[in-house]
C-alpha cells in the first residue's frame, strides 16, 4: 500500500475536525500541479469548484452538521460520466466540449456523501482499449513508470489514485476496464455485480456489460464507495432492487473455512513473474485457513472472442446517436448521409471505428447467427460453467492481467494482442458477477502484480473478505 | 364471392397496420408530458434526445393500456421483450427505435366487423414514436434537395402501439370497418384519442391481388394515408394498378409506396432491395416485459362493455336494426348509455334515438339535456300530443336552454294536437286536391302518397301528425 491516505481516515479526520477538508484538497492538488503534466491523468482538474465544495464542507461542519461516510474525500471521475455542467468527453473529439445537463446516478450519491470532485480522468476513447493510448487528447502514463502504460480503459482514473492525485476515483469496466489498470498501477479496482451500481448517466459502451466501480488505495476504501455508490436506481432498468450491500463491517473476517476456487484449465497467456504471485496469493489464504479447490471453466477460452462480438455489436448501436445532428461536433456536408459520415469520420478515432464496424458486421442480416448469435449462446455456456465452479468454491482466484505494465506503444500495432490484455477479466462482465483486482507484490521491472477475487452473483461479502486477507498479506 | 369492385376473377387480399398513440400522461421511457400540440422541443428530457449515459424505464400506464388494446382485441397477452431497430435519420434521437420484436405483448386476437367478418389480429405490440422534421426549401417537403430542415422532438418517445392484421381484408369497404371499429374499440377503452387527423392513429396497408385459389400476391406497402376515405380510395387504385400491370404481362415488384391525395394516385417509395437491414437486438437496456396472471386479470375485468356488444344493447333496446347508421353513430358517440336513461325515465327510446341521432351531434357522451326531458318529449310524441315536426322545434328550444318542460314549451308556441276527426276533414281536402294521386295510389302505387301526405300537412299547417295522416289514407284504400 502506498504512503497516501486513504479515503476511510481523510473522512474521519474530516468528519472529526482533525484535518479540514480545503487542506486535504490543497495537498492532492498540489500533487497534481507537480506531476499532472508527466502523468496526464485527466482531460478536465476542477481545482476551482474542488476549494469551493471543500469550503462548503468545512462551514457546514463548523456549524455540526453531518457531512457523510466521504466528508472531504477528493475523488476523481472517469471522463464518461455525466457531469452537469462539466464538460464530459469520454476522451473523444466527438463530444468535445459537451457539457451533460445532467448528473449520473454516482454522481449526485458522491456528493450526498460529501466527496469533493477533482476532476474528470482519461481514458481510452468511449472506453475502447486496455491502454488509454486510444484516448484523443493523448495517453496516461503510469505514475510508478512513466514508461509504461498505466492499463485502460479507465487509465486516467488509476493513474489517478496511484500519484496521489484523488484519495478514491471511479472507473467503469466493460470487459476489465478497472481491474486491469488498478493491477497495472498498484491500487485496488473493483467491478461490482451487474446492476449493483446504477449506470444511469455512464455513457454506455456495451450496455450489458458496463459496470461501474472504485479504485482505490485499500481495500476498505473500496468497500466503502461501493457501499455509497450501490443501491437500487429506478432511472435504470438493469439496476438490481435491492439496497446497497454492507461491506466494511465483513473486512475482518477472514477467510476461515473458505473455499478458494483455482482454474485447472486456466487459458494460457499469463507471465510467470504474474503466475507466481497468484501461487503466492494461494499460499497466503490457505495459511489463512482457507481450502484451496480445482475448479474447471471449459469455456473460459472462448470468452474474448464471444466478448468482441457481443461488445461491439452494442457499441455499435449506442455510438450510433453521436451523428453531429442534436450535440458534440458536426462536419458540415452537402448532405444529410454526408454529414453523418464526415462527422464520424472525423469525430471517432481508429479503435471505435474498427469495433463499430466489426459490431455491424456481427448484427447484419446473414451473419446474425453466426456472429452474434453464437456468442450470446458461449455467453450462456459461460455462466453456466460458473454456476458449477461456484458449487465447490466460493471465489476463484486468476490473474487480473497476464502482464505487468508494459511500455507505450508494445501493443498498439496488432489490436489483437491488445484485445488479450483482458483474457482473464471479460468472463466476469460476459456472467455479470463482481470481481476485484488487488495489489499483491511486484513482477518484473519491480512493477504491480494483481490478483484477480471472482464471485458469484451479488458475492461481493466473499469477495471483500478474500481481498482484507490478501491486502494484509502482500 | 364477395363484391370487391375488382374485374371479375380477382381476389383483393389485404393486411393493415394502425399504428396508435397511447393516451399516457408521460412518454413511453422518460417523464416529459405526452402532449400534442404543444410549442416544439418543450415536452423534452435526456431520455428523449437521447442524451449520452441516459436510459430508458418503461411506463407502466403504457403497458396497461397496451394490454387493454390487446385485450380489447381478443389476443392472449404474453411475456414480451423490446428490441433495437437501428437506422439512422435526424429525428431519431438515439439511432434506433426501442420496439417490440419477435415476443410481442400482445398476439392472436380478432376483431369482429360490424357485418360479421372476422379479421385476424397478428399481435399488438409497443414500440416508442419518432421525432417530426419538417424540411424547408428545395424539394417539396422532403429532405434530399431541401434548404434545412427543423425537428421537434415533442413526439420523440411517444407510446405506440402497433395493430398488425393478418391479410384476412378482401374489399376496401371491409379496411374502413376494420380501421373505424379498431378506432372506437380504442376510444372505448381509453387507450387513445385515435385522430387519424392528428396523427394519433396511423394506418398503412399491405395490398396485393390474386386470381381466386392462387397462391398470395406480391404485397406493396402503402403509406400516407391520413383517413378512412383515403384508406379506401388508396386500397381500390392500389388494387386496380397492380391488376393493370398483371393484366399487361408485369410482375408486382415488393415496395412501399406513398398515397398521394392530391393526384389519388400512389407511388414508389422505395423498392424492397433498398430497405434497411435494422440490425435488430434485445435491447440490453431493459428487462423482460412479463406482465403477471393478476394484472392481466384485473385489467381484463376492468375493461368497458366494448362497441359492438353496445350496439346489440341499443338495438335491442331502441327497435332499430342493429347495422343501422343511427346505432353507429350514436354508440361511437357515447351516447347510448344517456338513451338508456332516457327510456328508464319512462321515455320513448326509439324516438329518442332519433333525436339523438339528429341533434346531439355536439352533445359528447354526457348530454347538457337531462334524460327525463327528453323522456317525457318523446311520450308527448308517442301519444299524438306532437308532430314530430314540432316536437323538433321544442327540442331545439329544450337544448338550448339545457332543459324544460316540453308540454310547457309546446304550450306557450301553441301546439296543439289535433283531433282525428280534424284530421280527417284535411285528408277529405287533400284527396279532392289531388284525385290524380289519389288515384294511383289506389291503384297500388305507394309513392303517390308522399304528395297526398304533403298537400294534407301543408293544409294542416303542420299541426296534423303525418302518421295519423298516413294511417287514414291507408284505412281509406283498404276500406
Amino acid at each position: 500500500m502506498s504512503n497516501f491516505s486513504t479515503a476511510t481516515s481523510i473522512a474521519h479526520n474530516v468528519a472529526s475536525g482533525a484535518q479540514s477538508a480545503a487542506s486535504v484538497v490543497e495537498e492532492h492538488l498540489q500533487r497534481i500541479g507537480q506531476r499532472e503534466e508527466e502523468v496526464h491523468a485527466f482531460n478536465l482538474v476542477t481545482s476551482a469548484e474542488a476549494r469551493e465544495r471543500a469550503a462548503d464542507i468545512d462551514a457546514r461542519i463548523a456549524r455540526g452538521e453531518n457531512i457523510g461516510p466521504l466528508a472531504g474525500v477528493p475523488i476523481a471521475l472517469k471522463d464518461n460520466m455525466c457531469t452537469r455542467g462539466v464538460p464530459t468527453t469520454c476522451s473523444s473529439k466527438i463530444l468535445e466540449g459537451w457539457k451533460p445537463p445532467y448528473n449520473a446516478t454516482v454522481v449526485d450519491k458522491l456528493f450526498a456523501a460529501g466527496a469533493v470532485f477533482v476532476g474528470k480522468t482519461n481514458l481510452d476513447e468511449f472506453a475502447m482499449g486496455s491502454s488509454t493510448e486510444n484516448s484523443a487528447f493523448g495517453p496516461t502514463r503510469n505514475p510508478l513508470d512513466t514508461s509504461r502504460v498505466p492499463g485502460g480503459s479507465s487509465g486516467g482514473s488509476a493513474a489517478a489514485v496511484a500519484a496521489g492525485f484523488a484519495a478514491v476515483s471511479l472507473g467503469s469496466d466493460t470487459g476489465g476496464s478497472i481491474r486491469q489498470p488498478a493491477a497495472l498501477c498498484g491500487v485496488v479496482g473493483v467491478k461490482p455485480t451487474y446492476g449493483l451500481v446504477s449506470r444511469y448517466g455512464l455513457v454506455a459502451f456495451a450496455s450489458s456489460l458496463d459496470q461501474i466501480g472504485p479504485f482505490s488505495h485499500s481495500v476498505a476504501d473500496a468497500a466503502l464507495l461501493t457501499e455509497v455508490i450501490a443501491g437500487h436506481d429506478p432511472m435504470d432498468s438493469t439496476s438490481i432492487p435491492k439496497p446497497a450491500p454492507s461491506l466494511v463491517s465483513v473486512l475482518g473476517r477472514g477467510v476461515e473455512g473458505m473455499r478458494i476456487g483455482r482454474v485447472a484449465d486456466l487459458p494460457e497467456g499469463a507471465d510467470a513473474d504474474v503466475l507466481a504471485r497468484l501461487d503466492a496469493a494461494f499460499v497466503a489464504l490457505e495459511k489463512a485457513g482457507a481450502t484451496i479447490v480445482d475448479v474447471k471453466l471449459p469455456s473460459l477460452s472462448y470468452a474474448l472472442t464471444a466478448y468482441y462480438l457481443i461488445a461491439p455489436a452494442e457499441a455499435s448501436s449506442n455510438l450510433a446517436r453521436y451523428d453531429g445532428v442534436r450535440y458534440g461536433n458536426r462536419v458540415a456536408a452537402n448532405d444529410m448521409n454526408n454529414m453523418y459520415a464526415d462527422t464520424r469520420a472525423a469525430g471517432f478515432g481508429d479503435e471505435v471505428k474498427r469495433r463499430i464496424m466489426l459490431g455491424t458486421y456481427a448484427l447484419s442480416a446473414g451473419y446474425y447467427d453466426a456472429y452474434y448469435g453464437k456468442a450470446l449462446k458461449v455467453r450462456r455456456l459461460i455462466s453456466n460453467d460458473f454456476a458449477a465452479a461456484y458449487a465447490n468454491a466460493d471465489v476463484i482466484l486468476t490473474p487480473t492481467s497476464p502482464t505487468v505494465a508494459f511500455p507505450f506503444g508494445a501493443k498498439t500495432d496488432d489490436p489483437l494482442t491488445m484485445y488479450l490484455c483482458d483474457i482473464f477479466t471479460i468472463p466476469t462482465n460476459l456472467a455479470g458477477h463482481p470481481a476485484m483486482s488487488v495489489p499483491f507484490g511486484t513482477g518484473q521491472a519491480n512493477m504491480p502484480v494483481g490478483v484477480q477475487i471472482l464471485a458469484p452473483t451479488l458475492g461481493e461479502e466473499a469477495m471483500f473478505k478474500v481481498a482484507a486477507v490478501l491486502e494484509s498479506a502482500a | 364471392m364477395i363484391d370487391n369492385g375488382l374485374p371479375e376473377g380477382w381476389e383483393l387480399v389485404v393486411g393493415l397496420e394502425v399504428h396508435v398513440e397511447l393516451a399516457t400522461k408521460t412518454k413511453l421511457f422518460s417523464g416529459s408530458p405526452n402532449r400534442f400540440g404543444d410549442e416544439p422541443n418543450t415536452n423534452i428530457d435526456p431520455v428523449t434526445l437521447g442524451l449520452p449515459g441516459a436510459l430508458p424505464v418503461l411506463n407502466q400506464h403504457a403497458v396497461e393500456l397496451a394490454m387493454r388494446i390487446g385485450l380489447a382485441l381478443n389476443c392472449t397477452v404474453k411475456p414480451s421483450t423490446f428490441h433495437r431497430k437501428n437506422y439512422f435519420y435526424p429525428d431519431l434521437s438515439k439511432a434506433y427505435q426501442i420496439t417490440q420484436y419477435d415476443e410481442p405483448l400482445n398476439v392472436d386476437g380478432f376483431l369482429m366487423l360490424p357485418g360479421g367478418v372476422r379479421i385476424g389480429v397478428e399481435r399488438a405490440h409497443m414500440e416508442e414514436d419518432t421525432g417530426k422534421s419538417t424540411h424547408f426549401g428545395g424539394a417539396g417537403g422532403r429532405i434530399h434537395g431541401s434548404d434545412y430542415s427543423l425537428i421537434d422532438f415533442n413526439r420523440a418517445g411517444v407510446p405506440l402501439v402497433e395493430i398488425v392484421s393478418h391479410p384476412d381484408v378482401r374489399t376496401a369497404e371491409q379496411a374502413r370497418q376494420y380501421v373505424n371499429e379498431l378506432r372506437a374499440i380504442l376510444v372505448a377503452v381509453g387507450a387513445s384519442d385515435a385522430k387519424m387527423e392528428e396523427g394519433s392513429m396511423r394506418c398503412d396497408a399491405n395490398v396485393s391481388v390474386r386470381k381466386y385459389g392462387a397462391e398470395l400476391g406480391t404485397r406493396c406497402e402503402i403509406k400516407n394515408v391520413n383517413s378512412v376515405r383515403s384508406l379506401g380510395k388508396a386500397i381500390e387504385y392500389e388494387a386496380r394498378r397492380q391488376i393493370d400491370v398483371l393484366e399487361t404481362g408485369g410482375t408486382i415488384r415488393q415496395e412501399t409506396r406513398h398515397w398521394d391525395e392530391t393526384d389519388g394516385r400512389t407511388h414508389t417509395l422505395r423498392a424492397k432491395v433498398d430497405a434497411n437491414d435494422y440490425r435488430y437486438f434485445l435491447e440490453p437496456d431493459l428487462v423482460m416485459l412479463a406482465p403477471d396472471a393478476e394484472w392481466v386479470e384485473r385489467v381484463r375485468a376492468a375493461l368497458p362493455v366494448l362497441p359492438a356488444a353496445r350496439r346489440t344493447n341499443l338495438a335491442v333496446l331502441t327497435g332499430a336494426e342493429e347495422d343501422s347508421e343511427a346505432i353507429a353513430v350514436v354508440v361511437e358517440r357515447g351516447q347510448d348509455t344517456y338513451i338508456e336513461e332516457v327510456k328508464n325515465a319512462g321515455g320513448d327510446a326509439g324516438r329518442a334515438l332519433v333525436w339523438v341521432q339528429q341533434s346531439f351531434a355536439e352533445e359528447g357522451n354526457a348530454p347538457r339535456l337531462p334524460a327525463k326531458d327528453l323522456a317525457a318529449l318523446t311520450v308527448l310524441e308517442r301519444d299524438g300530443k306532437l308532430t314530430a315536426t314540432q316536437a323538433k322545434t321544442v327540442l331545439g328550444d329544450m337544448l338550448e336552454a339545457g332543459g324544460g318542460d316540453p308540454a310547457a314549451i309546446a304550450a306557450s308556441k301553441g301546439f296543439e294536437a289535433l283531433d282525428t276527426s280534424v284530421i280527417e276533414g284535411f285528408v277529405d281536402e287533400g284527396i279532392a286536391a289531388q284525385p290524380d294521386a289519389w288515384a294511383k295510389y289506389c291503384a297500388g302505387e305507394e309513392k303517390a302518397m308522399g304528395a297526398l301526405v304533403g298537400t294534407i300537412m301543408k293544409l294542416s299547417k303542420g299541426k296534423a301528425d303525418g302518421k295519423v295522416v298516413t294511417a287514414i289514407l291507408q284505412q281509406r284504400r283498404n276500406g
